[in-house]
């Protein structure tokens, strides 16, 4: 068998983090490809159930147990990734988050008896695409490339990078979703010129304008709105089918989580079937009555024609800031479930007066695009450069609660600034820094991302010390904050407090404890695998038991094989695959010599048989 | 701040550049690219971060004249000053408040975009005038034409912002 050795390191992956789907991606020698799960499915749906035992079903089959066991599962959590508790009171009418008690800086999700935050829901299902990966390439993965909305701010981008460390995965980058897909589609057709990428998943609305050249991707502007998506469409179906419920059957089912799971599905089948027929129905039968509506395109476009006018001013806006006109744009791509949608479609080509294209799987190219982007990281792909920018504008809280604009929205990344900050009272020994990522002028109308603190500044007379502090925005599009007095060129401390997220203590033991289960899970592969080992050996060694090479071994060599046969069968249910692995080992050695002997018999056998 | 270090244009210096006040875009973007494949750190590693970001920062200084203008001023030692109205404009500003005051937005709009537009302009031919001949009374007509452009634009913002709320 050939080998080719493509280096030491094990691939890196590339992985949307979807809000409905996810998917994870790997670079074949010239092209990415969609790894799949082990039901076979490509896409794994972002659901994750966890049974009273704490064992952890995702995809398909938590979708199942969605219905059946609605308490103990949860879909669309990327909708709660990096927020607070009040900014989500407006979606919990809508979804079926138990959000526990004590949720106001990071958001715990009641699943049955235990609490979980987004971030470690995500790692469940990142957990899986990873081990999906694994039993795929046949080798471990530790390194991955992980999509996000281009419109993610600094604390939501921090929770998916803390998901993967959750996961067991250094996350090397986090790529804007827009853009990857750009990367899938640019690197595929090899264009040149200025794309659009308009993206509709699941519950995020993005738009980018990038600028193709010579295997450089430069986003020149990016916008979108990160509660926007197929999710809103549906509940809007959903809370009409409701009401209608409610009147026929005089009973109010909205708070029957399994009903409405139910009367979910129903209705986002028949959104998905309008892509295709101009009329169809939304169905669900429970507890012995049913419920029908027709429903035409006509009517749904009626409904959701307010959603889809909701995409556009962010369009506008990218293309204003982009500094190109529409008739500059070459193309327009599109991406996520939701630009199935005719209406949709309909729109995109009226803004840019272009066809879209959909050549690619509008599920598919984003976790395509990701895996680009893993093999330009790990060296497998050259030539192909990506150069993103920050969504939104980074700034600090001045007199008044004015912010003060460091690094303006769409500046390519890593971008920084520096400012320096004094003391205003006399022996003043620290500085509190308020930083907010938005576009408004006013604090308390932009979000608080982090304070910090700058601590034992030297006490001197107010306006005297001189602390320079730099603001850099890193490649993931994640805020990095270093300070150094500027008298003496000593780094200073800061002190960071997230004002959304979980601190990095925390991250730690979720790791910690992951790393354990990860043990746990490691050791049952291994005991399972070290059990399949002794069935095998046990087996041949019952096959040579018949032989007549067998009754040629001595009395003490046929002992031997027994008592090291009964050796394994008693450590065989032991549950230690350590102990079970050196049983085999010395039933290997006891039969070694009746191997030896049989090997012999079969040659001479054949031999016999063989005229020279 | 470091990169204010009087007289260096360390900017400039990022690209390999005289420091002039008119760039040809499309020559300062093949440099831009070009160091980016060296830079970037999905090339050159996490370590080279703030390289990157300094790349990126020279670049978005100068790939707008405007702010290019005012970090060659600053390097100079000239500061633009607060925005004041000045007295040639004071017609413009008093026509363009009335039409705001009467709801005409669009016009008002057009007249901030023809008015920041004619700078613009006024500002391409001072550069040309300075990088000939190095004339410093034309960093001055510069540093008069950015004032104005300032107050151009708070004012245009001012309006938006009443727009908006209005």
């Amino acid at each position: 068998m050939f080998e080719i050795d493509f280096g030491k390191q094990d691939p890196v992956v590339g992985i949307d983090l979807g809000t409905t789907n996810s998917l994870v991606a790997v670079m074949d020698l010239t092209h990415p490809r969609v790894i799949p799960g082990e039901d076979g499915s490509l896409l794994a749906p972002s659901v994750v159930h966890v049974a009273p035992g704490g064992e952890v079903t995702v995809g398909n089959a938590a979708r199942r147990l969605l219905i059946d066991d609605s308490t103990r599962a949860v879909y669309s959590i990327k909708r709660l990734m990096g927020r607070g508790v009040a900014d989500v009171a407006a979606e919990l009418q809508f979804f079926p988050f138990r959000i526990a008690p004590g949720s106001e800086s990071v958001i715990r999700v009641q699943l049955g008896e235990k609490t979980f935050t987004p971030p470690e829901i995500s790692a469940m299902i990142l957990r899986q695409l990873k081990r999906n990966a694994e039993s795929d390439l046949g080798c471990p993965i530790s390194r991955a490339v992980i999509t996000v909305p281009a419109y993610f701010n600094d604390a939501q981008r921090q929770a998916t990078k803390d998901a993967g460390r959750i996961a067991g995965l250094e996350v090397l980058r986090l790529v804007n979703e827009p853009t990857a897909a750009a990367l899938a589609y640019g690197l595929d057709k090899r264009r040149e010129g200025i794309v659009a990428v308009y993206d509709l998943g699941g519950g995020t609305f993005d738009i980018s304008i990038l600028k193709l050249q010579e295997g450089i991707f430069e986003v020149l502007a990016t916008n979108g709105d990160t509660h926007l998506g197929g999710d809103d469409i549906d509940n809007r179906l959903l809370a009409i089918a409701l009401e209608e419920i409610a009147g026929e059957w005089s009973q109010d089912l909205s708070k029957n989580g399994e009903f409405v799971q139910l009367l979910r599905r129903a209705v986002v089948e028949a959104k998905e079937r309008l892509s295709f027929v101009p009329s169809t129905a939304i169905e669900v039968e429970y507890g012995g009555r049913s419920y029908r509506r027709e429903i035409t395109r006509e009517l749904f476009e009626k409904l959701i024609g307010d959603i889809v006018n909701r995409t556009l001013e962010p369009c506008r806006a990218a293309i204003r800031d982009s500094g190109v006109t529409v008739g500059q744009i070459d193309e327009v791509v599109l991406v996520g479930g939701s630009t199935r949608i005719p209406m949709v479609r309909n729109a995109v080509e009226a803004l840019f007066r272009a066809r879209p294209h959909t050549e690619l799987n509008p599920d598919e190219v984003v976790a395509l695009g990701a895996a680009v982007q893993a093999g330009v990281l790990s060296g497998a792909v050259e030539d192909t450069l990506l150069l993103d920018v920050t969504p939104l504008s980074l700034g600090i809280e001045t007199m008044g609660g004015v912010v003060s604009k460091l690094i303006h929205r769409n500046s390519t990344i890593p971008a920084s600034a520096t400012e320096t900050f004094t003391t205003a009272v006399d022996g003043q020994r620290n500085v509190l820094i308020h930083v907010l990522q938005g576009e408004r002028e006013l604090a308390q109308d932009c979000r608080s991302l982090a304070r910090f603190d700058l601590k034992e500044i030297d006490p001197l007379p107010a306006g005297m010390a001189r602390i320079e502090v730099r603001f850099l925005i890193d490649a993931n599009g994640i805020l990095n904050v270093t300070a150094r007095d500027a008298r003496t060129a000593k780094e200073h401390s800061v002190d960071v407090k997230p004002s959304y997220g979980l601190t990095d203590e925390q991250v730690e033991a979720m790791i910690l404890e992951s790393v354990e289960k990860a043990e746990q899970d490691f050791a049952a592969r291994q005991l399972a695998e070290a059990r399949v080992e002794a069935d095998a050996i046990l087996a041949a060694t019952e096959k040579a038991r018949q032989s007549e090479t067998y009754f040629e071994l001595s009395e003490r060599e046929r002992e031997a094989i027994n008592e090291a046969v009964n050796r394994l069968l008693v450590v065989y249910h032991s549950g230690d695959y350590l102990l079970i692995r050196s049983h085999i080992e010395k039933l290997n050695d006891a039969t070694l010599k009746l191997a030896e002997a049989m090997m012999n018999t079969a040659v001479r056998g054949a031999l016999k048989g063989t005229k020279i | 701040m470091e990169e204010r270090e009087q007289g260096r244009m360390k900017n400039y210096e990022t690209f390999g550049l005289e420091p002039r006040l008119s760039l040809e875009p499309a020559d300062l973007e093949r440099r831009f690219y070009r160091l980016s494949r060296k830079l970037h750190p999905d090339v050159a590693g996490s370590q080279s971060m703030e390289a990157a970001a300094n790349l990126n920062d020279a670049y978005r200084t100068l790939k707008d004249p405007v702010s290019r203008a005012e970090y060659f001023l600053g390097q100079r030692g000239i500061e633009i000053g607060e925005a004041n109205l000045p007295p040639e404009m004071l017609e413009e500003v008093f026509e363009l408040n009335l039409a705001l005051e009467e709801g005409r937005v669009e016009e008002a709009a057009a007249s901030f975009a023809a008015m920041l537009a004619g700078i613009d302009r006024e500002l391409q031919q001072k550069f040309e005038i300075h990088d000939a001949a190095g004339d410093p009374a034309a960093l001055e007509a510069i540093r008069a034409l950015l004032n104005r452009r300032k107050y151009v634009r708070n004012l245009a913002r001012q309006a938006e912002r009443e727009t908006v709320e209005g």
